[in-house]
């Protein structure tokens, strides 16, 4: 029981992190209606940027998402207008292959430059730990989990609070509408596109020191979070947060009481448990509508 | 009439060429490296023309094809090993049980998939592969897991060795293109097509959109599987990440894209440019993962430059040329093909 609930927290923090990642993802489709399939691939090269910092400079990952933030907001933006804004026809098929492109390009550079082998961030976080009741949690994932925590409450701030954000919010919700009343779209989706990349360097920052990676590990990571964002409902931040969350503490459990090997397979049983009953996803039409 | 009736000739007699060519390559370059990517390419064909059956004619794109791939390898591996045929040719006798019970796995696949459309179909299709790949990694006890699965010994040694695989994937991808053929000539196909335009308004004019898009995926897949599983047998030992390899799902995808989506001729087209090409690649730059971004490069290149594939913009530009040099009667290539729908959204902007 004991191990459950440990499990059940354990989730509960790594959860927040794929919650911070798969709403890039959400948020990219709700606006751009395209299905980022490079978006693993950027979580991985944001955990190598921070790599970099740490092992050349020994700047501390979190630290350095001061830097590697705004460089891979920057380069999002520039991905959109390059590869995603030409796109006129037949968006969602095409957008798929282009950033599946996108993600074997990095997938290829990255092993160029730090070959296939496995790397990992090492702090002392990563293994420190504190007591709660009868068992014991790693520094990393409380930090990493508030950490993720913050850039989502920041996230939600911008898409409520501010003009942008309600434009990023119309934009989602009709994006002919939103042109009529004078909304850049253009602009929005560039921006969108590059807020997506900056949450997925910061996802990738704690991804980076709780998992070993290479190259290729955007594979994995691409599979759970667009497994995450369709149990969600696909454009839905809502639904993708608290399809993390059940995801993961589903997976951690599903390692515990069966075996790690199958931790894995919690995820694709969900998702066809969810898909049978509700084929557009948890929250797939009424947050929409709510929005 | 007449020039078409010319047209008509001219390509059944290009055909027949480039048939007699297949089936006498092995003849005319027989050292294995040649034979080798010959194998690969006709793979390849195979791969795609199946892979366009469903996602060129109905535009559900699927990106897990390569589970399928896989599923047909491990099929037939588990097959001739549970049964303990021997190599020689007896194993590719069981290459269509292979695409039966493939068959069967995408009926389940299929019906569960394509409840789902578009952005979340392709999404699904992705989880099924890993999940694929998961089980073929897990299975321990049937699959072998990560130490592979082993299939029978081939007996044939030197330059010999790759003649029969190569007739055996070159009779799948003729079967492939047959069935493409027959299928874009077919009511069923014309249903396919009618289900790309517009899903809802096939619908409603009394498509079987749901039958119909379960039969092209079911189709599809099991071509793939019976390729997969003459692969297996080629190279003799498979793994989980190899055979279930997402590279292999995209390059499908690529090669038609290339080629021209929807069209008879474009997968084969994409395949026979694109898999030397990637070949090569590999060979040269294989170990620095470099091919990785000139494969990226490449498809990048396609996709902005020329959306809708070869064949598509060649025909544009043949059409206009006759149009322009006063041929109003209609050109034959007009006439065999409806305007792909990216030709008529771009003129609805």
């Amino acid at each position: 029981m004991t191990l459950v609930l440990e499990a059940a927290v354990l989730g509960i923090l790594t959860g927040g992190v794929y919650a911070l990642m798969a709403s890039g993802l959400t948020l990219i489709f709700g606006v751009m209606r395209i299905i980022n399939v490079g978006h693993g691939a950027l979580v991985v090269l944001g955990a190598y940027l921070s790599f970099v910092l740490w092992h050349s400079w020994n700047v501390d990952p979190f630290l350095s998402l001061v830097v590697t933030m705004p460089v891979m907001f920057v380069l999002g933006v520039i991905l959109q207008i390059v590869f995603i804004r030409p796109l006129k026809t037949d968006r969602e098929a095409l957008s798929v292959l282009v950033t599946y492109a996108l993600a074997l390009g990095i997938e290829g550079l990255l092993g160029y430059f730090f070959t296939s082998n496995y790397v990992q961030i090492s702090v002392w976080y990563d293994t420190a730990s504190f007591p709660i009741g009868s068992f014991r949690i790693t520094y990393v994932y409380v930090y990493g989990f508030l950490l993720c925590l913050a850039i989502l409450g920041a996230i939600f701030l911008m898409l409520y609070r501010t003009t942008f954000g309600g434009a990023i919010r119309a934009t989602m919700l009709n994006r002919t509408a939103a042109q009529l009343v004078g909304i850049d779209v253009d602009r929005v989706s560039a921006f969108t596109f590059g807020i997506g990349m900056a949450s997925a360097a910061a996802g990738g920052v704690v991804f980076g020191i709780t998992n070993t990676f290479n190259p290729g590990s955007h594979y994995d990571l691409i599979s759970r979070l667009l497994t995450i964002i369709v149990l969600g409902g696909l454009g839905s931040l809502r639904g993708a947060i608290i399809a993390a969350l059940v995801m993961l503490v589903s997976e951690d459990i599903t390692s515990v009481v069966i075996s790690p090997v199958w931790a894995n397979f919690a995820f694709f049983v969900i998702l066809i448990a969810v898909l049978l009953v509700r084929p557009q996803g948890l929250f797939g039409v009424r947050v929409r509508e709510g929005l | 009439m007449k020039r078409l009736r010319d047209a008509r000739i001219l390509m059944g007699s290009g055909l027949v060429l480039v048939f007699a060519f297949a089936l006498a390559l092995p003849a005319i370059a027989p050292d294995s490296a040649t034979t080798n990517m010959a194998v690969f390419t006709l793979m390849y064909v195979g791969l795609a023309t199946a892979w366009n059956i469903m996602g060129g004619y109905t535009g559900y794109i699927s990106l897990g094809h390569a589970g399928f791939f896989g599923f047909g390898s491990y099929t037939l591996g588990l097959l001739l090993a549970k049964l303990g045929i021997a190599g020689g040719y007896t194993p590719f006798l069981f290459v269509p049980v292979a695409g039966i019970l493939t068959a069967l796995l995408a009926a389940v696949v299929g019906w569960f998939a394509l409840r789902t459309r578009a952005a979340t179909f392709v999404i699904v299709t992705i989880a099924f592969m890993f999940m694929l790949q998961l089980l073929a990694g897990n299975l321990v006890g049937l699959t072998g897991g990560g130490a592979g699965l082993g299939f029978p010994v081939p007996p044939w040694r030197g330059a010999f060795y790759n003649i029969p695989f190569y007739y055996a994937m070159l009779v799948l991808a003729v079967v492939g293109l047959a069935t493409s053929w027959w299928i874009r000539r077919s009511k069923f196909g014309l249903g396919l097509l009618a289900i790309r335009d517009d899903e809802d308004k096939a619908l409603s004019v009394g498509v079987p959109a749901g039958a119909f898009k379960l039969t092209a995926f079911v189709v599809s897949a099991s071509l793939v599987g019976m390729i997969g599983g003459v692969y297996g047998y080629y190279v003799t030992y498979i793994y989980p990440q190899f055979v279930v390899d997402p590279l292999i799902g995209i390059s499908m995808v690529l090669m038609v894209f290339l080629g021209g989506l929807g069209t008879i001729g474009g997968p084969v087209l994409g395949a026979v440019i694109l898999e030397p090409a990637q070949l090569w690649l590999a060979y040269h730059y294989g170990a620095s993962r470099l091919y990785l971004v000139f494969y990226a490069a490449v498809f990048l290149a396609v996709i902005l430059l020329m959306p809708r594939g070869i064949i598509p913009s060649a025909r544009d530009l043949i059409t206009r040329r006759r149009a322009r040099a006063g041929g109003s009667t209609g050109a034959p290539g007009a006439k065999s093909e409806p305007p792909a729908p990216a030709a008529q959204e771009a003129i609805a902007q």
